[in-house]
C-alpha cells in the first residue's frame, strides 16, 4: 500500500479507482491503533473520490488523498487543535493551503492528532491521547505534528500537512523516518493556521520522499493577500530536484554535535556527510555562536505570542460550553480551566508573565534581540564564500518512550535544541532519514538560505537517491 | 467660567466611518441600520487562524488627520496588541498602536474662555480597531444577560490625545466642536452616525490626582460630566477627602459619574508588536496625502474674509461647518457675497438651529433667488425671513415649494410704488387729526399715518419707504 505520489498518480491515470484507494485507506486507519487521526472525513472524501472517478480532474494532486494537521482550518471539518476547548468547532472557511490543495484536486481524508495547540515535542499533550510511533508503538512519534508523521510513515496517508513552530514538522519526520520540510518564513500563507506563535511558524509537507514533499510545496507555496507576512514563490520545486550536489559546500555547525547528542545519531549524521562528499560535495566546519541562547529566546517568544493568541478561546462564540452560563468572568474562567491542558496552561502563564509590565524588557525584548543575533549567525554561515547549506542532526536522539519525559517539561524543551534556531532565523530546513539507531529512524537536517528551498530539496534528493533509508518501512505496516 | 485650578485632557476616539471597509477585513462599514451581526466575517470575528490585513486607505486617512492637526508624521509606524478579556473583543486583544503611532505633537486652535484664541496641544494620533457593542437586556447593573453585536467590530478608529491644556468644560466642548469640524472638512468622518465619536476625559484639580471619565458619546455629555466632576472633586477636597487616581463612568440619565476602578485595579495590557502585520514606512506616503489635503477651517475663514470682503465674525460662523461653508460659496458665486454672508450666517443658520436641522434641508437655488428678490426690492426683509421659514417648515416634498411660489401664495411681494403712493394719498386724506397734529409740531403723529399706509397695503409696503412718501405727501399738501 505504501507508495509515493508519482506512483499513485500513475495508477489513477491508468484507471485505478480513487474511491477504492480512499476506502482502503479508511479501512486501514480504522484497524490501526496508532491514534494518528482525531477526525475522519470519510463521507466527504469518498464522495470526492467518486466524483473523481466519474470525471477525473487535472490538478497536480488530482485524486490524491492527504491528511491535515488539526491546527489547519478546513471548512465543514472539525478543527480542534487536539484541544478540548475547540472540540466541536467547525470552521466556516478554508485555510489558504486547503484552498490550494482543493484547487489541485487533492482529497482531504481527515485531521491528524497533535500536541494540544502544537505545544509539545511528542504528541502526548493531545486531549485525545498520544499517537504511537509506527516503528515501535511504545515510542512517541515526535511532535507536534506527530499524527501527520505517523500516518504517512504507516501508510495511513500518502502525504500530509503539518505546521512547524520550533521543529513540529521536522521532529516527527525524524522520529518516524520520513521527509518533513519547514519552508522559509513567509513562503506559505498562514491564513487558516490556528496561531501558536505567529512570528515563527510555517505550514509544510510531510511525505515519504523528497519528490513528494516538493510536489506538495509546489501546490501550497506563494503569496496570499490574506497573510501580510507571505511572499511570492518562484515555484518549480519539483522541477528543480535533479542536478546533484557536485561542488556544493556543506557547513557543519560545531555547536550541533558533541554533548547531549546520542553517539549513534552523531555517527549516522557524519556518515551522511561522508555520503554527500562521495557525491561531490565538500564540507567545512562553521560556527553558530549564539545557539546556546536559542532555546531560551524561542520559548519566551513562543509563549508570549501564545498567551495572546490563545486568549480568544472563551467558549462564547464556538468550542467548549459547560452547563448553565454564569457571569462573564466566571463562565470564561471555568471554560478555560476545563478546556485547556496543563502544558498549554503552563505556556500561557509563562508567556503572560514574560509580557507583563516590568518584565517585557527583561524577557520579550531581550529574546527579540537574541533572535536577531541568531538570524545573523545563519546569514554569516550561509553567506557567499561560506556554506551553501548546513547539515546537522534534526533531533539529538531517536524517539523516546511514551511517558518517559512528559513529567519533565524542561527535558522535553531541550529536545528542540537543533530545530528552534531555524525558526528563529526564518530559514528553510528539511529532515529526512539517514539510518537507524537501535531500530529507530534518525533524521538528517539540511538547512538553507532564506527562500532557497530549491537547493535544500536538491541536496536532500541527491542524498536520498544514494541511500536506501526512505524505502525502509515499519514492519508492522508493510 | 475659567477656573485656574482645573486641568483637563481628552482622549477622543474617532470612527473613520467614511471608509468603505473595516480596518483589517473587507466587511462593509455601512452597518448602522443593519440587523446585529450581519456585517462580520471570519477575520473581524477573530475566528481561529484568521489574520488581519491592513486597509491602506485607513492609513491614508489617519495621516490626513494627523497632518491637519499639525502632527509630525512618523517615518515608520507599527501596530501592537493590547491584551484584555471582554466579550465585545473576540480576539481578546485589540490591535492598536503604542510606540510609533502615525502622528506625534500637533495642535488645535480654539476660542478660549477669555475669548482669545488658544492653542491646545495634541500629544498623539494613533490608529486602532473598534470592538463590538454590548447590548444589555435592561440597564447595565440590572440586566439578566447581555448580547453582543459584532457589526462595529473592526471599524477603523483614530485616537486623538490632547495634552492637559483645557481649563474648563466649555473649553473641552469647544475643542470637540473644532475637532469634529476639522474631521468633517477632511471628509473622513460623519459625526451624525451613532458612535462616531467617543470621548475619555481626564480631569483633576491642581495638586490632586486625576479621574478618567470614560466613554461619553456626545460633546454636551462631556461638558456636563466635567462640570459634575469639578463640583464633586471640589467638595471632596473641602471635606478633606483626597482624590485618588481612578476610572469613572458617566451616567447620562442621572447626570453623575461613578467610580468603576482605582489605579490598584488597573489593567496590565501586555502590549507587544502585532506579529501578523509588518511595519510600514509611511514617510513616503506623506507627499501624496498632503497633496490631497483639503482647505481647513482656519484657512477657509481667512480666504472668505479676503475673497468676499465679509466680516471676520461672519466668516467664522460660515466656516464652522463644512456643509455651511460649501453652501455659502455656492451662493456667493451667484449673488452679492456680503449680502449672502449676512443672510446665511445671521438668518438661515439661526432658523436651522431653531429647527435642529442641517443646511442640506435648504437649496442653494432658493437662497440665490431670495437674495435676488431682496436686492431688487421685490420683497421686504421681513418678507424674506417669512419665505425662509415657510420653506423650512414645509414637511412634504421639497420640490413643492420655492421662493417665488411662497411670495405669490402668501402675498409677500412688495407693493408696487403706485399702489403705495395711492395708499399714502388716501391715508393723508383720511387721517386729518394726525395730519393736524404733525403740522402742529408732533412728529410722532406721522407713525399713525404710516400705520394706515401699511394697513392699506396689507403690509407689502416697506415701512421706511412709506415713512418717506408720507413726509413727501405732507410737505406737498402743506405747501399748497
Amino acid at each position: 500500500m505504501i507508495a509515493m505520489l508519482r506512483e499513485l498518480k500513475e495508477r489513477l491515470a491508468a484507471g485505478a479507482s480513487a474511491e477504492e484507494m480512499v476506502s482502503s485507506l479508511f479501512d486501514k486507519i480504522k484497524r490501526s491503533d496508532l491514534n494518528a487521526y482525531t477526525i475522519l472525513s470519510e463521507d466527504l472524501a469518498l464522495e470526492e473520490a467518486r466524483e473523481f472517478d466519474l470525471a477525473p480532474c487535472s490538478g497536480l494532486l488530482a485524486g490524491i488523498p492527504i491528511a491535515i494537521k488539526s491546527s489547519i482550518s478546513t471548512r465543514g471539518i472539525e478543527t480542534n487543535c487536539s484541544s478540548r476547548i475547540l472540540s466541536g468547532y467547525i470552521p466556516p472557511y478554508d485555510a489558504h493551503v486547503i484552498e490550494r490543495l482543493k484547487e489541485e484536486g487533492a482529497i482531504i481524508i481527515g485531521k491528524t492528532n497533535m500536541d494540544e495547540f502544537a505545544m509539545g515535542t511528542s504528541t502526548e499533550t493531545s486531549f485525545f491521547g498520544p499517537t504511537r510511533n509506527p516503528w515501535k508503538t511504545d515510542r512517541v512519534p515526535g511532535g507536534s505534528s506527530g499524527g501527520s508523521a505517523a500516518a504517512v510513515a504507516a501508510g495511513e496517508a500518502p502525504c500530509a500537512l503539518g505546521s512547524d513552530t520550533g521543529g513540529s514538522i521536522r521532529c516527527p519526520a525524524s522520529f518516524c523516518g520520513i521527509v518533513g520540510l519547514k519552508p522559509t518564513y513567509g513562503l506559505v500563507s498562514r491564513y487558516g493556521l490556528v496561531s501558536y506563535a505567529n512570528s515563527l511558524e510555517q505550514i509544510g509537507p510531510l511525505a515519504l520522499n523528497v519528490e513528494d514533499a516538493a510536489m506538495v510545496l509546489d501546490v501550497i507555496a506563494g503569496r496570499d493577500l490574506r497573510d501580510s507576512t507571505s511572499l511570492n514563490s518562484e515555484g518549480g520545486y519539483m522541477a528543480g530536484l535533479e542536478g546533484g550536489v557536485d561542488g556544493l559546500v556543506c557547513g557543519v555547525p560545531k555547536e550541533y554535535f558533541g554533548d547531549g547528542v546520542d553517539p549513534e545519531v552523531e555517527t549516522l549524521v557524519w556518515d551522511a556527510i561522508s555520503k554527500l562528499e562521495e557525491l561531490g560535495a565538500s564540507w567545512k566546519e562553521v560556527s553558530l555562536p549564539h545557539t546556546k541562547y536559542a532555546l531560551a529566546a524561542y520559548y519566551i517568544i513562543a509563549m508570549s505570542e501564545a498567551s495572546s493568541n490563545l486568549a480568544r478561546f472563551d467558549g462564547l462564540r464556538y468550542g467548549l460550553r459547560l452547563g448553565a452560563d454564569q457571569d462573564w468572568h466566571t463562565t470564561f474562567s471555568e471554560i478555560r480551566a476545563a478546556g485547556l491542558g496543563p502544558e498549554v496552561k503552563r505556556r500561557i502563564l509563562l508567556g503572560t508573565y514574560a509580557l507583563s509590565a516590568g518584565y517585557y524588557g527583561r524577557y520579550y525584548l531581550k529574546a527579540l534581540k537574541v533572535r536577531t543575533l541568531i538570524k545573523e549567525d545563519f546569514e554569516r554561515a550561509l553567506s557567499a564564500g561560506g556554506a551553501d547549506v548546513l547539515v546537522t542532526p534534526t533531533m539529538p536522539f531517536p524517539a523516546f518512550k511514551i511517558g518517559e519525559r512528559i513529567e519533565d517539561p524542561l527535558s522535553l524543551y531541550m529536545a528542540d535544541v537543533f530545530t528552534v534556531p531555524i525558526n528563529l532565523a526564518g530559514v528553510p530546513a528539511i529532515s529526512l532519514s539517514c539510518g537507524f539507531a537501535r531500530g529507530l529512524p534518525v533524521g538528517l537536517q539540511i538547512i538553507g538560505r532564506h527562500f532557497d528551498e530549491k537547493l535544500v530539496l536538491r541536496t536532500a534528493k541527491a542524498y536520498e537517491d544514494a541511500t536506501p533509508y526512505h524505502e525502509t518501512v515499519p514492519k508492522e505496516v508493510v | 467660567m475659567a477656573e485656574k485650578d482645573v486641568i483637563i485632557g481628552l482622549e477622543v476616539h474617532v470612527q473613520l466611518n467614511k471608509l468603505n471597509s473595516k480596518l483589517f477585513c473587507g466587511c462593509s462599514t455601512k452597518y448602522h441600520d443593519a440587523p446585529p451581526n450581519t456585517h462580520t466575517c471570519p477575520v473581524c470575528l477573530g475566528l481561529p487562524g484568521t489574520l488581519p490585513v491592513l486597509n491602506r486607505r485607513a492609513v491614508e486617512y489617519a495621516i490626513r488627520v494627523a497632518l491637519a492637526l499639525h502632527c509630525d508624521i512618523q517615518g515608520e509606524t507599527l501596530f501592537y496588541r493590547k491584551n484584555y478579556y471582554y466579550p465585545d473583543l473576540p480576539k481578546a486583544f485589540q490591535i492598536t498602536q503604542y510606540d510609533f503611532p502615525v502622528g506625534l505633537g500637533g495642535k488645535i486652535l480654539i476660542k478660549g474662555e477669555d475669548g482669545e484664541e488658544k492653542t491646545i496641544r495634541i500629544t498623539r494620533v494613533h490608529m486602532e480597531e473598534d470592538p463590538g457593542r454590548l447590548v444589555h437586556a435592561g440597564t447595565i447593573d440590572r440586566a439578566k444577560y447581555s448580547m453582543v453585536d459584532y457589526n462595529r467590530c473592526g471599524m477603523s478608529l483614530l485616537e486623538v490625545v490632547t495634552e492637559p491644556d483645557l481649563r474648563s468644560p466649555k473649553e473641552a466642548r469647544s475643542f470637540l466642536d473644532k475637532l469634529r469640524n476639522i474631521l468633517e472638512y477632511l471628509d473622513v468622518f460623519d459625526g451624525d452616525l451613532e458612535g462616531a465619536m467617543r470621548i475619555d476625559s481626564n480631569i483633576s484639580l491642581v495638586g490632586g490626582e486625576r479621574a478618567e471619565v470614560k466613554n461619553i458619546s456626545s460633546h454636551k455629555g462631556v461638558e456636563k460630566a466635567l462640570a459634575y466632576e469639578i463640583t464633586r472633586q471640589r467638595s471632596a477636597r473641602r471635606r478633606g477627602v483626597a482624590q485618588v487616581q481612578e476610572t469613572r463612568h458617566y451616567d447620562e440619565l442621572r447626570g453623575i459619574t461613578v467610580s468603576i476602578r482605582t489605579k490598584e485595579e488597573a489593567h496590565d495590557y501586555r502590549y507587544f508588536p502585532e506579529p501578523d502585520l509588518v511595519p510600514m514606512r509611511i514617510a513616503d506616503w506623506v507627499p501624496k496625502v498632503e497633496a490631497e489635503l483639503p482647505e481647513l477651517p482656519d484657512a477657509k475663514r481667512e480666504r472668505f474674509v479676503a475673497d468676499y470682503a465679509i466680516a471676520d465674525d461672519h466668516a467664522k460662523s460660515l466656516t464652522s461647518e463644512i456643509r455651511v461653508a460649501n453652501f455659502y460659496e455656492d451662493v456667493a458665486k451667484r449673488a452679492t457675497p456680503r449680502l449672502a454672508a449676512v443672510w446665511i450666517a445671521d438668518v438661515l443658520k439661526g432658523e436651522l438651529n431653531y429647527r435642529d436641522v442641517t443646511i442640506d434641508r435648504f437649496r442653494v437655488d432658493d437662497m440665490v433667488e431670495i437674495l435676488d428678490m431682496i436686492e431688487k426690492g421685490t420683497i421686504t426683509e421681513k418678507g424674506a425671513v417669512e419665505v425662509i421659514r415657510t420653506i423650512l417648515d414645509h414637511l412634504g416634498d421639497p420640490s413643492e415649494v420655492d421662493p417665488a411660489g411662497v411670495v405669490e401664495a402668501k402675498g409677500l411681494a412688495r407693493a408696487e410704488d403706485d399702489a403705495v403712493k395711492e395708499a399714502v394719498r388716501a391715508a393723508v386724506k383720511e387721517c386729518s387729526q394726525a395730519v393736524a397734529d404733525y403740522r402742529a409740531g408732533n412728529e410722532k403723529a406721522i407713525n399713525f399715518i404710516v400705520g394706515m399706509v401699511m394697513k392699506k397695503t396689507r403690509g407689502r409696503a416697506d415701512p421706511g419707504e412709506a415713512n418717506r412718501l408720507v413726509k413727501e405727501e405732507l410737505d406737498r399738501t402743506g405747501s399748497t
